[in-house]
């Protein structure tokens, strides 16, 4: 069906029909403070000139480094078949079917899509999708609200920052978001405080709904998750843990130690890095919660003429029939994002995830071991998986410098965790599959070097 | 005609009263409405319901609905039966199919609800 836009004749007609003058007279019910004002727009350019200007900028991008950079988005090998299958004109359509039945094709996407989720997270129900791992987060903490009949959750501090931001932002409207603090020195230095949880969830004049914790947290550590879910359960409240998908291929998934509900950023499932997205929500939960889980959930049934046929389900909850009291309403499919994460998966396989995520761990094991050697040793002592903090002086200005040299030395915690002074020296590092011998060397020459030449600049 | 011993609201929930305690459900003609119900979202029992105030949900295949107290009061029980068989909501909703007892706070609330009559004019006039 071809489209074609309305004419200024159609607008017409409609005005004529809705008794308007004008098609600024359909938002008078907004207040003039509340509309965006008018788009001060540079003129248009020729399209050479445009096209010019566009490569100087692309030009700027650093595509000469070698990265140790994760934090939340990580590299990773996508086999070509993943994005040249984007390509295919039958994935352009509605992300969210509307008639859905009619669109079996993009039905049974989706429900693949569930399917292998679920079975990585181990948790009876997936639903498709959302916007980012934080957006994901924060609705599994408001679905631990409503589950509960409470309003206060609490996010441990090694949740990723930006996770916790969007948490609060949500959490504004009236709900009570605390934060756990990480234990400070010892064996399980920067790991949640499962002492201070305890005593929060105490607070019986303070019901909790939630608590949320990442596995592995942002500082690449790896948390005692069994244990938070007991505590958790025991005071009543549901456990969410916020997961890293390639990771779950060798750690314990979020089904075998107890959560309710599992959320996480799907962009490791051979989905490209970009500069802010888009990407892909991950949510999950356990039947029980299945009236609260938020986005389309995709069933499998049989037809009248007993045919395997795929329907959405539970649908009744969902923003275009309930409204205002929809499960939410800041929830969306990234269908292709999924179809991408789907893709990936089917065609690097159950056993080609392990050997992706336990190749990231033996890189990052060299990492760990060179970097030490070059002077820079981990600043915490628990186990990792493939992300880890190192501790170096003048981390910030090393940072600077050793970008200089063609190296991303991961993240300036300083910048990233700025109200946290014990990781003033931080320099949070990763390693996954694609990150090679040579990498790790250039990196750790450079870091030695730098470090050389700051300790004789203080002899003097 | 629907049963001339209770007393309706014009949100179709009915209410019957003996003693303090009063047992809430959904007509007949809001079941029909809905559609087959695949899931009631009830209080949990302790819980003190507002009169006019939503007090839970009702989900059929095609709608979810909230569900209005006809009159204030705590919850002292739950219908056990429609976790495992929400149709019964469908099928017999003056009796299997009711949803919470309450003990009631103020019996003058009753003054408020529609009689039979008054509820069967209601659905009458659509």
């Amino acid at each position: 069906m071809p489209y074609g836009p309305h004419t200024a004749s159609d607008r017409e007609r409609m005005l004529a029909t809705l008794g308007l003058s004008s098609i600024d007279e359909l938002f008078d019910d907004i207040p003039e403070a509340l509309r965006a004002s008018v788009l001060d727009l540079p003129p248009p350019e020729p399209e050479l000139e445009l096209a010019a200007r566009l490569r100087a900028l692309a030009a700027r991008n650093r595509l000469d480094l070698a990265s140790f950079l994760g934090a939340g988005v990580y590299r990773h090998w996508s086999p070509p078949g993943v994005d040249q299958l984007l390509l295919r004109s039958e994935w352009y359509t509605a992300y969210t079917p509307y008639q859905p039945e009619v669109s079996q094709g993009t039905l049974q996407s989706i429900y693949e899509y569930e399917s292998m989720l679920a079975e990585l997270v181990d948790l009876d129900v997936v639903s498709a999708s959302h916007y980012d791992g934080a957006s994901a987060t924060a609705e599994a903490a408001l679905m631990t609200c409503r589950a509960t009949r409470r309003d206060r959750v609490l996010v441990s501090r090694g949740v990723h920052p930006h996770y916790r931001q969007t948490l609060a932002t949500y959490f504004a409207g009236g709900l009570v978001l605390d934060e756990i603090p990480l234990i400070a020195d010892g064996d399980a230095a920067g790991t949640t405080d499962l002492v201070a949880l305890e005593r929060m969830l105490a607070e019986l004049d303070r019901p909790v709904a939630g608590v949320v914790v990442a596995q592995p947290d942002f500082l690449g550590l790896l948390e005692p998750m069994p244990r938070i879910a007991e505590l958790a359960h025991a005071a009543g409240a549901l456990f969410v843990a916020v997961v890293e998908p390639v990771g779950l291929a060798v750690l314990a998934p979020p089904g075998a130690y107890g959560a309710d509900i599992a959320a996480g950023e799907g962009q490791p499932l051979g989905i490209a890095l970009g500069y802010g997205g888009p990407y892909l929500g991950i949510l999950a939960s356990t039947d029980a919660l299945v009236r609260q889980i938020p986005g389309r959930l995709v069933g499998m049934t049989k037809d009248l003429d007993g045919q395997q046929a795929f329907v959405m389900t539970m649908r009744a909850r969902e923003q275009d029939i309930r409204r205002d009291k929809a499960a939410s309403n800041i929830c969306t499919n990234q269908a292709l994002l999924a179809l991408a994460a789907s893709i990936y998966l089917v065609t690097i396989g159950p056993h080609g995830l392990r050997d992706v995520a336990a190749l990231g761990a033996s890189r990052a094991a060299e990492l760990e071991l060179a970097l030490a050697a070059a002077g820079a040793p981990r600043m915490h002592p628990g186990p990792y998986l493939n992300e880890f903090v190192v501790r170096v002086p003048a981390a910030p200005a090393v940072h600077r410098r050793l970008l200089a040299r063609g190296v991303l030395a991961g993240l300036v915690l300083a910048e990233a965790e700025q109200d946290d002074p014990s990781l003033a020296e931080g320099l949070l590092v990763c390693a996954t599959e694609v990150t090679t011998h040579d990498e790790i060397t250039r990196f750790a020459g450079a870091l030695a070097d730098e470090l050389a030449v700051a300790a004789s600049g203080a002899a003097r | 005609m629907v049963p001339s011993d209770l007393r309706y609201t014009n949100d179709h929930e009915w209410v019957r009263l003996e003693g303090d305690t009063a047992t809430i459900g959904i007509t007949q003609f809001a079941a029909d409405q809905l559609g087959d119900i695949v899931f009631v979202e009830l209080p949990d029992v302790g819980r003190s319901l507002d009169q006019f105030a939503a007090f839970g949900v009702v989900e059929s295949v095609k709608a979810v609905s909230d569900l209005f107290a006809p009159l204030s009061g705590d919850v002292t029980a739950t219908n056990p039966g429609l976790a495992a068989s929400p149709e019964s909501v469908n099928s017999d909703p003056y009796g299997e199919g009711w949803l919470v007892r309450i003990r009631i706070a103020d019996a003058d609330q009753l003054g408020e609800l529609l009689d039979a009559t008054a509820y069967d004019d209601l659905v009458a006039a659509g």
